[in-house]
C-alpha cells in the first residue's frame, strides 16, 4: 500500500509536501504561543500576500515578457471587490454572496460555451444543479426571479454555524476578488495587448493610476467603501492558515500551468515571438491568458491582503508601490517561482525588519534598501535565482528512450559514406 | 496540382516597392529554389506567404485556399512551416521543448486538465513528449534534449530549428537560407539534411539560398529575383546561363559576366 502511494505522483514529491506543511506549522505554533509577536504574524502574512501578487506579475513579465506595471490595479481591484461582499455579508447584507453566485454561473456558461474537456464537464454540471435548483425553487416559493433565487440560496449561509458561513463567505469574496481583477484585465488587454514593450508597460501604469483615481472616488457609486477616507468595518478573516494556503495554490498552478504545452506556449512568446506565430502558436490568445491568470492572483492577493489590514485606504494602491512586485519579481529572478517566493519574503522581512534598527536610525533603511537593490543588479542581474527553480518546481526530466526503428539521418548519413 | 501558387503578389514599404507582381508556381513534391542578389524581395515574399506582412497586392493560394489576410498561426496549421534567415530557435529552452512546442496544437488537453494534472493531462503530455523524442532522434537530437537550445553549436542550431518547423507537420517547408554563416563541412552535412527530408516526409520545400552550389546542387526548379522583379525561371542549367541572372549577380559587361562564369 504505501508503495503504491509512493509512485503515485504526490508521492513523488513527498518531502516538500512534509517541508511545506512543517513551515507551516512551525510558523503557526510560533504565533499561537505568542513567540512571534502580531506585529510579525502579520509582516509574514504580507510576504504570503505579496508573493501572490508577484508571482502572478513573474507570469505576465517574467514567463510570458509582457512588461506591465498594472498589477498593483488589479490588486486593488481586487481588494475592493471582495471587501465589498464580506462587509455587506458581516451586515446581514447576501446581496454580495448572491452577485459572487452570478459571477459563478456566468463563468460555469462561458466555460461550457469555449472550455474544453475536464472544465466544460464540471462547468455542465453546476449548471445543471443550478437549473434544478432555480425549478424546486420556483415550484415552493412561488417566484420566478432567479435574482431571488441566488438570494435565498445565500441565506443558506446565515443558518450556518457562524464559523462555517464566515469562511465560505471570505472564499466567496477571495475568488470574486480574484475574478473580478481577471475579467477587468481581460477587457484591458484586449485593445492593449496589441502594443509591445515599452508602450505596454506605460499603458498598464496609466491603468494604475486611473484605479487609484476611481477608489479615491468610489464612495460615489458604493457609499461604504468611503472613497478618499478609507473603507473601514471589512472583517479581518486573513490569518496565516490563509495566507500559506494560498500561495501553496498559487505555486502549484502556476507551476502545473507552466509546465504544460499551454504554459510552453505562454513562454515561446517571450523567447521569440516571431518563431512562436511561425511555430502556430497563437501569440494573442497566449499573452491575453498569462494577462488575465496573472491578474486573477494579483486580485486574490488584494482580497487577502483587504482582509488583513482593518482599513483600505486608497493610498495603499498608488502607483509608486506598483514597483514593489517588480523589484521582487526582478530581484528573485525573471521566471523563477523559487525566486520570487524567496525575494518576496526577503522583502517584507528585511524591509521591516531594518525598523530594529536603533533609535533615531530608522530612516537609513530608505538608504540601505535601494543600496542592497544597486548591489544585486549589479553583482546577480539574473536576480537571486535567475531562470533556476527548486526540487518540486523543477520541469520533469524525460528520460531518453530507446531508437525507435526506422530511417534516421545517421542512418542514412551511414549508409551513403559507406556507398562512397 | 499546385501546392503554393501567388499572382501579383506586391508589397509596398510606405514607397518603396520591395516585391512587385511576384508569381510562383509550386508544383507538388521536389525541391524549389528562390534565388536572387541581398534586397531583392525574397525574404519578404517569404514573409507573405507566411503571413508576418500583410501583402499590399495579389493572392497567395496554399493548397486550394488563399490565405491572403490570415493570422500567421493559422497559416502554421494549414501546413506551411518556416525557418528564418538568422536563426530563431527560443534560446533559453531545451531541445525537447522547442520541439514541444511545434506539437503545441495536437496537444490535446486544456488549460484545467493542466493544472489539476488529471490522468488525460498525464497520458496526453506522455504521448507528446514521446513523439517528439522519437522525432528528435530523427534528427540525431536525441542526446541533446535537455541541453539549452542557445548552447548548441551553430550547425545543429539550424538543425534543430528545422526540426522544430517539421513538427508542425507541414505540406509546405520555406527555408529562408539556411547555409547562412555554415563552414563547407557544415554545409555539406545541411544539403545531406535537405534531401533525407524531402525523401522521408514527402513534402514540398521552397528555399532561398545566397550559395549557388548549394541551390544548383538540390533545387530542380529556380526562381531568380532581382529589385522585387522575377527576372528568370526554370532547370538549375537553364538558369545559369540566363544572360538577365548573370548580369543581376555579376552586373553588365558581357566580358567579365562571362568569363567569371567559366
Amino acid at each position: 500500500m504505501i508503495k503504491r502511494v509512493a509512485q503515485t505522483r504526490l508521492g513523488t514529491h513527498w518531502k516538500w509536501i512534509v517541508g511545506v506543511v512543517a513551515v507551516y506549522a512551525v510558523g503557526q505554533l510560533m504565533i499561537s504561543l505568542g513567540i512571534l509577536t502580531t506585529y510579525w504574524a502579520t509582516i509574514l502574512q504580507k510576504a504570503c500576500i505579496m508573493a501572490i501578487v508577484s508571482l502572478g506579475l513573474n507570469l505576465i513579465y517574467g514567463f510570458n515578457g509582457q512588461f506591465s506595471l498594472g498589477q498593483w490595479g488589479f490588486y486593488a481591484i481586487g481588494a475592493y471587490a471582495s471587501a465589498d461582499i464580506t462587509y455587506r455579508w458581516a451586515r446581514g447584507d447576501m446581496s454580495g454572496l448572491a452577485v459572487v453566485l452570478t459571477t459563478l454561473l456566468l463563468g460555469a456558461v462561458a466555460l461550457v460555451v469555449w472550455g474544453k474537456g475536464t472544465a466544460r464537464r464540471i462547468a455542465a454540471g453546476v449548471l445543471g444543479m443550478a437549473v434544478v435548483g432555480w425549478i424546486v425553487h420556483i415550484v415552493v416559493v412561488g417566484t420566478f426571479s432567479p435574482w431571488a433565487f441566488l438570494v435565498d440560496v445565500c441565506n443558506v449561509f446565515a443558518v450556518m454555524p457562524g464559523f462555517l458561513s464566515q469562511e465560505v463567505a471570505f472564499l466567496a469574496a477571495l475568488f470574486f476578488g480574484g475574478t473580478v481583477a481577471a475579467v477587468v484585465s481581460y477587457f484591458f488587454g484586449l485593445p492593449v495587448l496589441k502594443m509591445g514593450g515599452d508602450y505596454f508597460g506605460i499603458a498598464t501604469l496609466g491603468f494604475t493610476m486611473v484605479v487609484k483615481v476611481l477608489a479615491d472616488n468610489a464612495d460615489s457609486v458604493f457609499p461604504e467603501m468611503k472613497g478618499a477616507r478609507g473603507m473601514v468595518g471589512t472583517p479581518q478573516l486573513t490569518t496565516w492558515f490563509w495566507a500559506c494556503l494560498f500561495l501553496v495554490i498559487t505555486v502549484v498552478v502556476l507551476r502545473n500551468l507552466l509546465q504544460s504545452s499551454t504554459g510552453r506556449a505562454v513562454i515561446s512568446v517571450r523567447e521569440d515571438e516571431t518563431a512562436a506565430k511561425a511555430m502556430g502558436i497563437d501569440t494573442t490568445k497566449y499573452k491575453t491568458l498569462a494577462f488575465v491568470v496573472g491578474s486573477f492572483f494579483a486580485g486574490l492577493a488584494g482580497a487577502l491582503y483587504a482582509h488583513r489590514y482593518p482599513t483600505l485606504h486608497p493610498t495603499a494602491f498608488h502607483f509608486v508601490k506598483s514597483f514593489d512586485p517588480l523589484i521582487i519579481v526582478v530581484f528573485g529572478g525573471l521566471g523563477s517561482l523559487t525566486g520570487t517566493v524567496v525575494a518576496a519574503f526577503a522583502w517584507a522581512i528585511s524591509l521591516e525588519g531594518l525598523r530594529l534598527l536603533p533609535a533615531g536610525m530608522e530612516l537609513w533603511r530608505y538608504v540601505i534598501y535601494p543600496l542592497i537593490l544597486l548591489l544585486v543588479m549589479l553583482l546577480r542581474p539574473q536576480g537571486l535565482l535567475g531562470g533556476a527553480e527548486l526540487g518540486f518546481l523543477r520541469a520533469r526530466i524525460w528520460p531518453r528512450r530507446k531508437a525507435a526503428a526506422g530511417s534516421t539521418l545517421e542512418a542514412v548519413e551511414g549508409a551513403q559514406d559507406g556507398s562512397a | 496540382m499546385a501546392v503554393l501558387k501567388t499572382e501579383g503578389l506586391t508589397k509596398f514599404f510606405g514607397g518603396l516597392c520591395a516585391v512587385r507582381d511576384f508569381g510562383i508556381e509550386v508544383p507538388e513534391g521536389g525541391l524549389h529554389g528562390l534565388i536572387g542578389p541581398n534586397g531583392a524581395g525574397k525574404t519578404t515574399v517569404f514573409n507573405m506567404v507566411t503571413g508576418l506582412y500583410p501583402a499590399s497586392e495579389g493572392s497567395i493560394v496554399f493548397d486550394g485556399q488563399s490565405v491572403v489576410g490570415m493570422e500567421p498561426h493559422q497559416i502554421t496549421q494549414l501546413g506551411i512551416a518556416r525557418t528564418f534567415q538568422n536563426i530563431r530557435i527560443f534560446p533559453n529552452l531545451t531541445v525537447l521543448d522547442n520541439v514541444r512546442i511545434a506539437y503545441h496544437s495536437h496537444a490535446g488537453y486544456g488549460f484545467l486538465d493542466a493544472v489539476l494534472r488529471t490522468r488525460h493531462f498525464e497520458q496526453k503530455e506522455r504521448e507528446l513528449s514521446e513523439r517528439t523524442q522519437d522525432f528528435l532522434d530523427v534528427f540525431g537530437l536525441a542526446d541533446l534534449q535537455d541541453e539549452v537550445a542557445s548552447s548548441l553549436p551553430y550547425g545543429q542550431q539550424r538543425r534543430l530549428e528545422i526540426a522544430r518547423a517539421l513538427a508542425a507537420d507541414p505540406k509546405l517547408l520555406l527555408l529562408d537560407e539556411p547555409a547562412a554563416g555554415m563552414n563547407p563541412q557544415e554545409t555539406v552535412e545541411l544539403m545531406d539534411l535537405i534531401h533525407f527530408i524531402r525523401d522521408r516526409f514527402a513534402l514540398t520545400i521552397l528555399l532561398i539560398e545566397h550559395q549557388m552550389r548549394v541551390v544548383m546542387g538540390i533545387c530542380e526548379w529556380i526562381t531568380v529575383m532581382d529589385f522585387g522583379e522575377v527576372i528568370a525561371r526554370g532547370t538549375a542549367r537553364e538558369v545559369q546561363t540566363n544572360r538577365q541572372v548573370i548580369e543581376a549577380y555579376l552586373g553588365k559587361g558581357e566580358v567579365a559576366g562571362a568569363r567569371r562564369r567559366a
